[in-house]
Order: structure tokens, then sequence, then C-alpha cells
């Protein structure tokens, strides 16, 4: 047998996951489309912000964070936001080409088109 | 004594260890894949001409297979709820067309990788390139390794035993799908 340990949660089985896949289906062809409009907001909107939304349905019914324990959500997201600090403390050397107390003194060779 | 393993006889704080286990492998893969993707973002941030490199990817492609992982994600639940209805058997079943829809992925990665490499585009052909070819590579790896442990617990169910494995390697695949979902806009669709 299974071990259930989602106390006090509802059964899985009264969970409708083809209509959730029907949903998530829903989304997928929003993502494709909407960026096929060729405006940037749109795209942004239609292909990163519905990633999220498809995510967190996956998270959320599939794999029934939902209803699982909550510090289990909370590992997680406390690896994701190490994932932003570590974004956070490199973007700047990476997109920036000064800063307040730091200059770039690398000059970039010039190279083929390849390393665009 | 007992012969059986810890996994399925012991629960810390109302979860299961088994089930515990693989949170924790997840939690691990969170800052792989985030690593790997938060480092693509900022170097695509950085090159707006990789958007011309991105646009030789086919966006029909990832869709289809995106279909594909969803739907599989899709069989992996069901058979998760029929493993808690202890009906082995079907929980199997779900278990192998979940198996079909990661073969059918990495085959059309297979066709993918054939037409770009083709078309001269390698690892080697620029930081595109090689971002792509690492992340789909590494996430196509960890689909094979989700068939392969998912062969291994079918065969148990199949017997109506060890049916918590069931949940354990769903919630597995279904990180992999949501890996997949944000490689998806980022390789295929932002050019």
């Amino acid at each position: 047998m299974t071990q259930r340990a989602h106390a006090g949660a509802p059964p899985h089985a009264e969970t409708n996951y083809v209509a959730i896949w029907g949903v998530l289906c829903g989304l997928l062809a929003v993502s494709v489309l909407g960026p096929m409009a060729g405006v940037r907001i749109l795209t942004l909107i239609t292909a990163f912000g519905i990633a999220i939304v498809k995510a967190y349905i996956v998270c959320s019914y599939f794999m029934h964070l939902n209803i699982e324990k909550r510090w289990v959500a909370y590992i997680l997201g406390f690896m994701l936001a190490l994932m932003l600090v570590f974004f956070g403390g490199v973007a700047p050397d990476v997109l920036e080409h000064e800063g307040l107390r730091w200059q770039r003194t690398y000059v970039a060779p010039v190279t083929s088109g390849s390393e665009r | 004594m007992t012969s059986r393993p810890i996994a399925t006889t012991r629960s810390v704080m109302e979860v299961p260890t088994g089930r515990l286990a693989m949170w924790w492998v997840l939690a691990s893969e969170t800052v792989v894949f985030g690593g790997l993707l938060g480092v693509y973002v900022m170097m695509r941030l950085r090159h707006g001409a990789w958007a011309d490199e991105a646009a030789n990817t086919s966006t029909w492609a990832g869709a289809f297979n995106t279909l594909v992982l969803l739907t599989s994600s899709l069989s992996a639940v069901l058979a998760h709820q029929a493993a808690e209805r202890a009906d082995g058997p079907k929980a199997a079943r779900l278990l192998r067309y979940t198996m079909l829809g990661g073969g059918v992925f990495l085959v059309v990665k297979a066709f993918e990788w054939t037409h770009e490499i083709r078309e001269g585009f390698t690892i080697t052909s620029g930081l595109f390139w090689s971002f792509y070819y690492t992340a789909a590579g590494l996430h196509a790896a960890h689909v094979l390794a989700g068939i392969i442990v998912m062969f291994i617990v079918s065969l148990t169910a199949a017997r109506n035993e060890e049916l918590q494995r069931v949940e354990n390697i769903g919630i597995y695949w279904h990180f992999v799908d949501v890996v997949w979902i944000f490689l998806f806009p980022l390789l295929y669709i932002a050019k």
C-alpha cells in the first residue's frame, strides 16, 4: 500500500486529473500562439508568465504540494531563494560594465560571430 | 528485525522516509537546474544576439515534446491514484504509458539534435548552443534515468508490491516535467 501522510487532506482519488491536464494543454497552446503576435510584452507574459502558472499547477496538483506538509514546500522554496541570491550576486558582474567600487579591466578580444 | 528497507518502515514529521528522500533529491536538483538556467538567463540578457541563434530551434518540436511530457505526467499521477486504490497492475500499466511518453520525448529530441547538428549547430558552435545542448542534454539524461527507475518500479507494482514507490517516482517525473516547462520558453520561444 502507499503510505498516505497528507493528514486532513482529501484523498487523491477525488481529484479530476484529466481536467487539470486539459487546463495545462490549453495553457501550452496559449504559450505557443501568444509569442507569434510578435509583441515583446505579450511574448514575456504568454511564454514565461504562463510557464510559471503551468509549473505551479503541476507542483500543486500532480506533485500534491497543495496537500503535502508545509515544510516540504519551504525546503524547495529555500532552494529557489538560494538561486535568487546566486543570481543577484553574480548578475551585476555579468551584466554591468562598471560599479561603485569596481571597474572592468579586462578587454574582450574581437571574436567571430560564434561568441555572440 | 525486519528485512524491509528503512524507506518503507519509518516516517519523519509525518512524511514517509522514502518520499522525504525524494523531496531532498528534488531540492538538490532545484539547485542544479536553477543554477544552470540562472546563468543562461544572465548570459541571454547580456548577449541580445542569442535571439538569432534561438531562431534555429524548432518551436513545434519543443511544443510537441511539452505536450508529451504533460501527458506522461497525467499517466504518472493516475498511476499514483491507482496505487492508492491498491490496484498495482493498473498502476504498472499507467507507468508503462509514462515510460512510453518519455521514450517518445527522447526520440523527438534525437531527431531534433540530428537535424541541428547536420545544420552545423554543435555544442562548440557558440555559447548559446553550449547552453542549449548542456541544458537539454542534462534534462534528457534525467528523462532516461526516470524511465529506467520507472521500469523497475512497474515490475514490483504489477505484483501489488511496494506500491509507495509509484508515488515517489511520480514526484520525480513531475519535477522533470516542471524543468522542461521552463526550458521550453527559454530555448524555443524567446527568439
